[in-house]
C-alpha cells in the first residue's frame, strides 16, 4: 500500500498549486502593465499622425503679398502671407465683419497657413493672379476638436460659441479633411502643436548615435579584444575589468554631469550638438560592447586558433584574421543592444543641453539639436492638449525604432552565425 | 602603411580639439575686454555667449556690439584656424606617408612594428574605461570641493531643508539658500523603496516560473515580453507615470478618501518598480539556474513537492545571489532619473507618505542643470555634489553587489 | 501499515526460466518470496529515442537487488521509474507497468510525492542540501509532516544518522553546514536523509562512484545493515561490488534486462552470452 496522509497531501498540494499562482500571477502582472503602456499610448498617440486641414480658396494676389516682380525666391519668401491667408478666410464668411469677431475667426487656423501659401507660391510663381485650392492646417484647438478629443461643453471650453458654429459649418460644406501628417514625421520642432514634428530629434539622434557607433564600436572591440587575448592576469588588468563592470551601473545621469564638466566647461565643446551628446552615449555604450564583445571572444573554439598559430600566424593575425570574425555576431548584437539603450537615453542629453528648443533639422552633427527622448520629454512637459498626442506619436516612433534595431540584431546574428558556420 | 600614413593626422585631429579652445578663447576674451571693458557677468558665461552666437543657437540681436565683435572675430579666428588645422592634418599625413614609404623600401620588420602599434592601440582603448571613471571622480570631486567653500560637508549631509534659490542681490529674501540634502535623500530612498515593494516579488516569482515551471513554449513568449519591458526608454515610463498612473492615484484616493498629490511618490515608485522588474527576474532567472540540478533532484527524489524544492532548497541556495540582484536593482532605482523628474515631482518635502510629492538626488541634478547655468553659484555646483553622493553610493551598492553574486558564482563552479 | 503482498499465484511462485532468444530472461521467484515491486513491460522513451524495451523484473523485499550493465544500458533509467523521477525530465514517456506491494504507482490517486516519500532515493554524486547536517536529515521528516516537535525530529534525526554509521562523527558539529563534510561522509548523510522518512524501498544510483574505496567499503558494510529494514536496490557499474553486496542481479544491455536472477548464479553461471561476456570483461 502506498502511504497517503489524506489531509497533508491536499495541504501541500494546495500549497503547491498556490505557489504556481504567485508566479503565473506576476507574469500577467508584468504583461498587463506592457499591455496596458502601450495600449495607453498608441491610443492617445495614433491621431498625432493625421491632422485637419481646411480646404481654402485663396486668391494669390500680388499686392496682398506686397511683392513686386520679379518673382525671384527671395522676393517670395518676403512676402506677407499672413494678411492673405486672413483675406481669404474672411471671404468664406462674408458676414463676419467686426474687429473681435474676424480674430476669433482667424484662430481656428494655424500661424502654419500661411506658410503653406508661401511654399505654394515659391513652388508656383506662375499661378501668381490666380486663385487657387489650398489645403491649410487648423490650428491645435480646432484639430483636437475634430479629433474629438476637446469637449466642445463644459467647465473648461476653449471655444465661443460662433466658433463652434463656424467650425460646423465649415464640417457641413465638407471643407475640413483628415489627412496624413508628414510634417510630423519630418518637420522640425514647433511652439504649435499642429505644426510641430518630430523629424529635427530623429536627425538629431541619428548623429548623435553614429558618434556613438563610430567611437564606441572600435574602441569597444579593441579594449575587449585587449582583454581576452593580450592581458595576463595583471592588477592593471583587474583593475580594467572592475571598472568596466562599474561603469556599466553608474547612473546615467552622472554620465550627463561628466559630459558637462568634461566636455563642455574643460574642453569648450559646443554645447546642445549631437557631437557631445554622441560622446556622451558612447561612454555609456562602451561597457556594454566591450561585455557582449568578450563573451563572445570567449565562445570562439581554441581549435580556430591553435590552427592558426600552428600555420604560422603572429598572435596579432590570428585575432584579426580569425577570432574576431568568428565573434562578430555576438559583437554587432551587443553592439546593437548597446545603441538601442543609447537611443533611450534622456538625462545625460538633459545635462548637456540639448532640451533646447530647436525649430531646424539639423544639418550636421555640430548643429544644435534635440534628440528624440529628450523631444519626448519636452512635449511632456507642455501644457497644450495638442502636445499630448505628440508626444504619445513621438513614444510610438521611438519604440518602433527600439523594435527595429532588435530585430536587426536577432537578423545580424543569424545571419553571420550562418556565415561563420 | 595606412597605419603610418593616419597616425600622425590622428594626432593632429586630437591635438587640434584639445588646443582649439585654450588657443581661441583668449584671443576673443581680450577683444571683448578690449572694447566692452569692465562688464557684469562670468568671462566663462560670455564666451560661451559668443560661441552660441557664431553657431546660430542663439539669436544675435540681443547681443551688445561689443559681444557681436567679438563674435565676429571669433569667427574669423576660427576659420584661419580649421584652416591652418588642414593644412596640418594634411602635411601630417604626406610625412607619415614618405616616412612610412621609405622605411618600408629598406629591408624593415614591418610585421612586428605593425603588432606593437596594434597592441598599443589596443592597451589604449582598454584605459578608456579607467580614463572614464577619473574624469567622472575628477569632475564630481572638483566642483563638489568648490560647493563645500560655500556650504559645509556637514550641513549638506545632515541638513533638513533643501531650497537651492539663491538670490542674485543680496538684500533679497532667502538669499542664502538652503542645501540640506536630507529631505532628497529620503524621498530617493522612499521612491527606490515603492519601487522595490513592486520588483521584488513580481519580479522574484516571474523567474522562479519561468526558471522550474514553464515550458519551453511558455518561457519563448515570456521572456521576449520581459526584454520589452526593459528595452522601454525611461522617458516613456516617466510620462506614463505623470500622465496615467498618478491621476489614476489621485482619482482612486479621492474615492476612498485618501488626498494624493498630482504627483505623488507612489506613482513615481509603481512604475520604477515596473521598470526594474525585469532587471530583477532575469538576474534572479541566472541565479536560479545556476544552482545544481543535483539539489533538485535530490529533493524531489525526498518528496518534495515543486514549490518546497523551491522555497526550502533552491532559494536558501541561491539567496547570495538573489540578494546580490537586488542590490543592483536597489542601485538602479536610486541612480533612475527621468521617472523622477517627469512623475514625482519638485518640492523637496521630508514625508513618509507616498501620496505626497517629494523628490530625489537625481531630480534635483537636472532641475539644476536643465537652463541657463552660471558656473560658480552654488546652486549649480549643488547639482555636482548630490553627483558625487549617487556615484558614491551606487558604486558601493554594485561593488557589494558583483563581489556577493561573484563569491556566489565560485561556490557552484 | 504496509501490507505485505506474497506473490502466490502459482504462475509467479514457479521457478520458470524463459529462454527465448533475445528475450529477457526471468527467473521467478521461490515460493514464500516477497514481492515488494514489480515491473511489467516497461518501455520508456525520451522524445522519439526509446531508452528501455518491455523490462520485466520482480524486486524482493528485504534484499539488496544490482542492476550491473556498460554505461548507458539503462540502469539508471529504470531506477528512475521506481520513483517515479522520470516525470520530472521533460518529453520522458513510460509503458508498461510498475507495481509496488501490488499497487500501481503510476495509477492517477498516487500522490507522487508520498511515493517518493516510501521509495527514497540516493545518487550518483552526494547532494547534501546547502543546510546543516541536522538540517539536512529532518528535511524529509518535516515535509512529510512526520514530526512536529523539536524532539521529535531530533530523535529522528540522531536515530538515521546512527543507522547509516554518520552519527558517532557528527554529534559535535550538527549545525554545521553539511558540504564541509568529506566526500564519503556525504554520501551516508544522503543516506541518512533517505532513510529518515523511513521508505520501504531504497534506490541507489551507483553511490560510490563517487568516492575512494575506504568510503565505498563503509557504504557497503551500511548497505547490508540496512537490508534488514529496507527493499535496496542499487545501480553499480562495478561488478565486484555488486557480487559482493547484492543478492540478485539483473544485467541490462542497450535498453534490455538480458538476464536477472541470483547474484550467485548471474555471476558464476550465466545463461545469456551478453552476460557472459559482460563479466568475464570482453566489453564494458
Amino acid at each position: 500500500m502506498i502511504l497517503f496522509n489524506e489531509k497533508l497531501v491536499r495541504k501541500r498540494n494546495r500549497a503547491e498549486r498556490r505557489f504556481r499562482a504567485y508566479g503565473i500571477l506576476s507574469l500577467l502582472a508584468a504583461a498587463s502593465v506592457l499591455l496596458f503602456l502601450v495600449y495607453t499610448i498608441v491610443s492617445s498617440g495614433y491621431s498625432a499622425f493625421f491632422r485637419t486641414t481646411l480646404l481654402m480658396d485663396v486668391q494669390l494676389n500680388a499686392a496682398h503679398m506686397d511683392i513686386t516682380s520679379p518673382y525671384t525666391r527671395d522676393v517670395l519668401m518676403q512676402g506677407r502671407y499672413t494678411s492673405l491667408v486672413k483675406t481669404s478666410l474672411y471671404a468664406r464668411f462674408p458676414g463676419v465683419s467686426e474687429r473681435r469677431e474676424r480674430r476669433a475667426l482667424s484662430k481656428l487656423l494655424s500661424p502654419g497657413a500661411e506658410l503653406v501659401v508661401r511654399d505654394y507660391v515659391i513652388n508656383h510663381p506662375e499661378s501668381i493672379g490666380a486663385t487657387v485650392a489650398l489645403e491649410v492646417p487648423l490650428s491645435s484647438d480646432f484639430d483636437q476638436l475634430y479629433k474629438e478629443h476637446l469637449p466642445r461643453t463644459g467647465e473648461h471650453i476653449r471655444f465661443s460659441e460662433v466658433q463652434l458654429r463656424w467650425f460646423d459649418q465649415l464640417q457641413e460644406e465638407g471643407r475640413l479633411n483628415y489627412r496624413f501628417n508628414t510634417q510630423f514625421l519630418f518637420g522640425g520642432d514647433s511652439r504649435y502643436p499642429e505644426l510641430a514634428g518630430i523629424g529635427g530629434a530623429v536627425v538629431g539622434s541619428f548623429y548623435a548615435l553614429s558618434v556613438c557607433f563610430l567611437l564606441a564600436f572600435p574602441l569597444g572591440i579593441a579594449a575587449a579584444t585587449y582583454l581576452e587575448e593580450f592581458s595576463g592576469n595583471t592588477r592593471l588588468t583587474r583593475i580594467i575589468e572592475a571598472n568596466i563592470n562599474n561603469l556599466a551601473a553608474v547612473p546615467s545621469v552622472i554620465f550627463g554631469l561628466l559630459g558637462l564638466a568634461i566636455f563642455l566647461n574643460v574642453f569648450g565643446l559646443p554645447r546642445s550638438t549631437p557631437l557631445v551628446g554622441g560622446f556622451v552615449l558612447s561612454l555609456m555604450t562602451l561597457p556594454t560592447i566591450i561585455i557582449a564583445t568578450r563573451a563572445s571572444i570567449r565562445s570562439v573554439s581554441p581549435g580556430i586558433r591553435q590552427a592558426a598559430l600552428g600555420m604560422g600566424a603572429s598572435p596579432v593575425q590570428v585575432v584579426f584574421h580569425h577570432v574576431l570574425p568568428a565573434a562578430m555576431p555576438g559583437t554587432l548584437t551587443g553592439t546593437i543592444i548597446g545603441l538601442a539603450q543609447a537611443l533611450g537615453e534622456t538625462a545625460p542629453l538633459l545635462m548637456i543641453g540639448m532640451v533646447a528648443f530647436i525649430a531646424n533639422v539639423p544639418a550636421t552633427p555640430l548643429d544644435a539639436s534635440a534628440a528624440l527622448p529628450v523631444q519626448i520629454f519636452l512635449w511632456a512637459e507642455s501644457a497644450e492638449r495638442g502636445f499630448v498626442e505628440k508626444t504619445s506619436a513621438a513614444m510610438m516612433v521611438i519604440m518602433a525604432f527600439l523594435i527595429l534595431m532588435n530585430i536587426l540584431a536577432v537578423i545580424v546574428r543569424s545571419k553571420t552565425q550562418a556565415k561563420v558556420e | 602603411m595606412v597605419l603610418w600614413c593616419a597616425m600622425p593626422m590622428i594626432m593632429v585631429v586630437l591635438c587640434w580639439l584639445v588646443v582649439e579652445p585654450w588657443f581661441v578663447r583668449p584671443i576673443v576674451m581680450q577683444t571683448l575686454g578690449s572694447v566692452a571693458g569692465q562688464q557684469a557677468g562670468a568671462p566663462a558665461f560670455q564666451y560661451l555667449e559668443i560661441r552660441n552666437i557664431a553657431a546660430g543657437v542663439l539669436p544675435g540681436t540681443s547681443a551688445s556690439d561689443a559681444v557681436m565683435h567679438a563674435v565676429e572675430q571669433y569667427k574669423s579666428l576660427l576659420r584661419t584656424a580649421s584652416m591652418a588645422f588642414s593644412v596640418m592634418f594634411l602635411m601630417a599625413g604626406v610625412l607619415g606617408f614618405y616616412r612610412g614609404y621609405k622605411k618600408l623600401t629598406v629591408d624593415f620588420p614591418a610585421r612586428e612594428q605593425v603588432e606593437k602599434f596594434v597592441r598599443f592601440f589596443l592597451l589604449a582603448s582598454s584605459m578608456v574605461a579607467i580614463l572614464t571613471t577619473l574624469s567622472i571622480v575628477l569632475a564630481l570631486v572638483v566642483e563638489a570641493l568648490r560647493f563645500f567653500k560655500h556650504v559645509p560637508l556637514l550641513d549638506f549631509l545632515l541638513g533638513l531643508k533643501w531650497s537651492p534659490q539663491v538670490a542674485i542681490r543680496a538684500d533679497q529674501v532667502g538669499s542664502s539658500g538652503a542645501f540640506g540634502a536630507i529631505p532628497l535623500f529620503a524621498g530617493t530612498l522612499l521612491i527606490a523603496f515603492i519601487a522595490m515593494l513592486v520588483a521584488v516579488p513580481i519580479g522574484l516569482f516571474s523567474a522562479i516560473y519561468l526558471a522550474e515551471y514553464a515550458r519551453p513554449s511558455v518561457r519563448s513568449v515570456t521572456k521576449p515580453m520581459l526584454e520589452i519591458l526593459a528595452g522601454i526608454p525611461t522617458v516613456v515610463y516617466g510620462f506614463f507615470a505623470a500622465l496615467t498612473v498618478a491621476p489614476l492615484i489621485v482619482k482612486v484616493g479621492g474615492t476612498i478618501g485618501l488626498n494624493a498629490s498630482s504627483e505623488s511618490a507612489l506613482a513615481a515608485g509603481l512604475v520604477m518598480g515596473v521598470m526594474i522588474i525585469p532587471f530583477i527576474s532575469s538576474l534572479s532567472d541566472d541565479v536560479i539556474n545556476a544552482v545544481p540540478t543535483s539539489l533538485r533532484f535530490g529533493s524531489l527524489a525526498m518528496g518534495a513537492t515543486r514549490s518546497e524544492t523551491i522555497r526550502k532548497v533552491i532559494l536558501p541556495a541561491s539567496l547570495p545571489g538573489i540578494m546580490g540582484a537586488i542590490l543592483l536593482a536597489v542601485s538602479r532605482a536610486i541612480g533612475e532619473t527621468m521617472i523622477v523628474v517627469m512623475a514625482a515631482g519638485l518640492a523637496a518635502n521630508l514625508t513618509a507618505n507616498p501620496l505626497e510629492s517629494v523628490t530625489t538626488v537625481t531630480a534635483q541634478i537636472v532641475t539644476i542643470l536643465v537652463g541657463d547655468q552660471e558656473f560658480d553659484s552654488p546652486k549649480t555646483l549643488a547639482a555636482f555634489a548630490l553627483g558625487l553622493t549617487l556615484f558614491c553610493v551606487t558604486l558601493a551598492l554594485n561593488f557589494l553587489a558583483l563581489k556577493i553574486v561573484r563569491r556566489y558564482e565560485e561556490r557552484y563552479d | 501499515m504496509s501490507s505485505v503482498m506474497t506473490a502466490e499465484t502459482t504462475e509467479a511462485s514457479e521457478k520458470v526460466i524463459n529462454q527465448v532468444q533475445d528475450g529477457p530472461i526471468v527467473v521467478r521467484p521461490e515460493k514464500g518470496v516477497d514481492i515488494k515491486m514489480s515491473a511489467e513491460g516497461v518501455s520508456v522513451f525520451y522524445g522519439d529515442k526509446q531508452a528501455l524495451d518491455d523490462i520485466s523484473i520482480d524486486i524482493h523485499s528485504k534484499q539488496i537487488t544490482a542492476l550491473i550493465g556498460p554505461s548507458g544500458c539503462g540502469k539508471s533509467t529504470f531506477l528512475r521509474c521506481l520513483n517515479r523521477m522520470n516525470d520530472v525530465v521533460g518529453g520522458c514517456r513510460i509503458n508498461g507497468r510498475i507495481t509496488m506491494d501490488g499497487e500501481d504507482i503510476y495509477a492517477p490517486r498516487v500522490d507522487v510525492a508520498s511515493l517518493r516519500g516510501q521509495v527514497g532515493m540516493v545518487f550518483q554524486k552526494p547532494n547534501p542540501f546547502p543546510k546543516s547536517i541536522f538540517d539536512n536529515v529532518a528535511y524529509g521528516p518535516r515535509i512529510h509532516g512526520y514530526a512536529q516537535h523539536r524532539d521529535e525530529i531530533e530523535e529522528i534525526v540522531v536515530r538515521s544518522l546512527s543507522k547509516a554509521s554518520l552519527f558517532e562523527e557528527v554529534k559535535d558539529r550538527l549545525h554545521d553546514p553539511a558540504t564541509g563534510l568529506s566526500g564519503g561522509q556525504q554520501q551516508r548523510l544522503c543516506i541518512a536523509r533517505a532513510i529518515a522518512v523511513n521508505p520501504e524501498v531504497l534506490l541507489m544510483d551507483e553511490p560510490c562512484s563517487a568516492l575512494d574505496p575506504i568510503a565505498t567499503a563503509r557504504i557497503e558494510d551500511l548497505m547490508w545493515e540496512l537490508k534488514e529494514k529496507f527493499t535496496i536496490i542499487i545501480v553499480t557499474h562495478s561488478m565486484q561490488q555488486a557480487s559482493r553486496v547484492s543478492q540478485r542481479t539483473g544485467f541490462f544491455h542497450m535498453g534490455v534486462l538480458a538476464e536477472v536472477g541470483t547474484t550467485e548464479q548471474i555471476f558464476q553461471n550465466p545463461v545469456d552470452n551478453r552476460t557472459r561476456d559482460y563479466i568475464t570483461g570482453r566489453f564494458g
